[in-house]
Formats: structure tokens, C-alpha cells, sequence
């Protein structure tokens, strides 16, 4: 008895929140955080560390060797496409239930499989099929 | 005990929601705008591994050690990076409702984003009076396809930016305009993380060829 009181006490409570959810999806959980001041300041912070090592990396030819260095500068570029997602775009799991994150993962994937895919297949073509020159042919 | 019988109009069984729950106007904007950008990085995806397989095709022709200025390439980048913040701060004085704030924000933003785009267009005459011309090479077709694209989605942001500033002055910060104003923060950011990819893989790898 006291039970069924209880829950229809906190039915329209329930109702409305999820109403809000809704209507109010611009400045609820629901839609996109805004980030603050010192989310944005931290976001700017690292991304110019993070373009600078490379800039410095590459113009100073610190290293003295392209593969390092080339792997390090990606690895940077990752890093700072991170950074960018969370502090400038606002990205987390939970923004739109969930789906934004969803249609970010899928993105990732069609967009590696495009990527490697490609410079595999047209690396290979190239080595393989080069043609080759036979000298002795020459005139 | 009282047993509750359906009414006879319930009988023929119902597998949606009746009543539509309510939905704000705008408010799947943001994650169908999302999902506009995620296409978007589709096409830049195209547009790299184009680059990656045809990048060292020079045809006998310049180079990126020939044709690059890290120094403007890193001024460039600067400038992009800087427009992110301040976009960031105009979205801040939005949430504050000051509307002269967020108006100068935009225009600082707007100023970056001229510099950049005026730094990229006297790259490329540089480059073309050098003889460096998309017709030239593979190499220079994709660059110039790959870092064109990028600019020219930097220009349709700043035509954007103008025309919401001029919709801010007109209406001030209603629902709609800060709406439109975020959807262009994600589109600037967007843009922004896409540079990141430019700089690295065509300008610094390009030095390392």
C-alpha cells in the first residue's frame, strides 16, 4: 500500500525530469558540455606543446634520423587530435546517449580501414609491379 | 481485488509510442551536425590516403624540401590555433549572455582565420609563380587538392562567422543563434584538428622525404 503511494508520488517527478531531458537538451547532460575557461586554457596549453615539439623536432633535426622521427610526430599528431576531441570539441561518452561517441568510432574505422588500405595496396602495386628495365636490350 | 479490463478500443495491440514525447526545435541540430562533420572527415580521409599514395610522385619536379617554409607553415599553424581559442572564449561570453563579449571574440576569431587564409593564398602564389602548379606532378595535384580542400572550408567558416555575427547584432543571443553559434564551434575546431593532420603528415613528413 505504502509502496504503490510511494511510486505514484515519484511518477511525476520522473516524468518530468526526463522531460527536461529532453526539451532542455542544449544545456542538459543530454546535449553538448560547453567546457570552461580552464578546460579551454588547458586544451590551448597542450596543443601548443604539442605542435611545437614537433616543429622543433623536424627544423632542428634533432634526432638525425627520419624513421624516429617520423613516428615521433605522428605520435604527437595523435596525441593532440585527443586533446583537440576533448578540451575544443567538448567529446565524452554520455554526450546525445552515447551516439555522438558511437558515430566518432565508426568514423575511426571506415577512415583506417580508407587509409591503410590504401597505402598498403599502392605500396605494394608499386613494388611489385615496377617495370623492369632490362638493359641488355638496349640498343 | 479488482481486476482492470482493457477498453475495447486498446484491443488491436499498438507496438509504437502513441503520444510522441515531446522534442525541442533544434534539438537533434547538434548531433546531426556531428555526424555532417564525421562525413566530412570521410572526405579528408580520401583526400590524405590520395596524398600518402602520390605524395612522393615529383615527376622530376620540386619538391616539398624545395617548396615548403616550415617558419610560414609554423606561423600558419599559429594562427589556426589561436582562432580555436578565441572561438573557445566567444562561446564562454555566449553562456554569459554578454552579447558585445562574445561579438568581439568572433571578430578576433574572424581576423585569425583572414591571417590564415592569407598566408596559405601567398603560399600557393608562391609556389605557382615558382612554376610549382597543381599540373605539374602527382605530388602537387594532391597537395594542392588536400591543403585547397582544407582552406577552402576555412573561407566557408569565416563566410559563416560573418553571417552570424551580423545574425547576433540583428537578433542578439537567442536560442537559434546560439545554436547556429556552436554548430560553427564545432565546425572551427573541426577544421582545426584536420591542420593538425596537414602539418604533420604533408608539411614536417614532406621534410623528411
Amino acid at each position: 500500500m505504502s509502496n504503490e503511494i510511494a511510486s505514484a508520488g515519484s511518477l511525476p517527478h520522473g516524468h518530468g525530469h526526463t522531460g527536461h531531458g529532453h526539451t532542455g537538451n542544449e544545456h542538459a547532460h543530454g546535449g553538448h558540455a560547453h567546457g570552461s575557461l580552464q578546460s579551454y586554457l588547458i586544451g590551448f596549453g597542450l596543443s601548443v606543446i604539442l605542435t611545437a615539439i614537433p616543429f622543433w623536432l623536424v627544423m632542428g633535426d634533432v634526432l638525425g634520423n627520419r624513421e624516429t622521427t617520423a613516428i615521433l610526430i605522428t605520435f604527437f599528431a595523435a596525441i593532440q587530435v585527443v586533446v583537440h576531441m576533448i578540451y575544443f570539441l567538448h567529446m565524452n561518452t554520455r554526450a546525445e546517449e552515447g551516439w555522438t561517441i558511437m558515430a566518432l568510432i565508426f568514423t575511426i574505422i571506415m577512415v583506417v580501414i580508407a587509409l591503410t588500405g590504401s597505402l598498403w595496396v599502392m605500396y605494394h602495386l608499386n613494388v611489385n609491379m615496377m617495370p623492369v628495365h632490362d638493359m641488355s636490350q638496349m640498343p | 481485488m479488482t481486476v482492470v479490463v482493457a477498453p475495447p478500443r486498446e484491443a488491436a495491440p499498438t507496438f509504437h509510442l502513441v503520444d510522441e514525447h515531446e522534442h525541442a526545435e533544434g534539438g537533434s541540430t547538434m548531433l546531426g551536425f556531428w555526424i555532417y562533420l564525421m562525413s566530412d572527415c570521410l572526405i579528408f580521409a580520401i583526400l590524405f590516403a590520395t596524398f600518402g599514395v602520390l605524395g612522393g610522385n615529383y615527376a622530376a619536379g620540386p619538391g616539398p624540401r624545395d617548396l615548403f617554409d616550415l617558419p610560414l607553415v609554423a606561423v600558419n599553424t599559429t594562427m589556426l590555433l589561436l582562432s580555436s581559442i578565441t572561438y573557445g572564449f566567444a562561446m564562454l561570453s555566449m553562456e554569459r549572455d554578454r552579447v558585445g563579449i562574445t561579438q568581439a571574440w568572433l571578430a578576433i576569431t574572424g581576423v585569425f582565420g583572414l591571417a590564415f587564409i592569407g598566408i596559405e593564398l601567398s603560399e600557393f602564389a608562391h609556389m605557382i609563380h615558382e612554376g610549382a602548379t597543381p599540373q605539374r606532378s602527382a605530388f602537387l595535384s594532391s597537395f594542392f587538392t588536400l591543403v585547397g580542400t582544407h582552406g577552402l572550408h576555412v573561407t566557408f567558416g569565416l563566410v559563416w562567422l560573418t553571417t552570424l555575427m551580423v545574425q547576433v547584432a540583428r537578433h542578439g543571443l537567442i536560442q537559434a543563434n546560439r545554436r547556429r553559434l556552436m554548430c560553427l564551434s564545432m565546425f572551427w575546431h573541426f577544421l582545426d584538428v584536420i591542420w593538425i593532420g596537414v602539418f604533420t603528415f604533408v608539411y614536417l613528413m614532406g621534410m623528411l622525404r
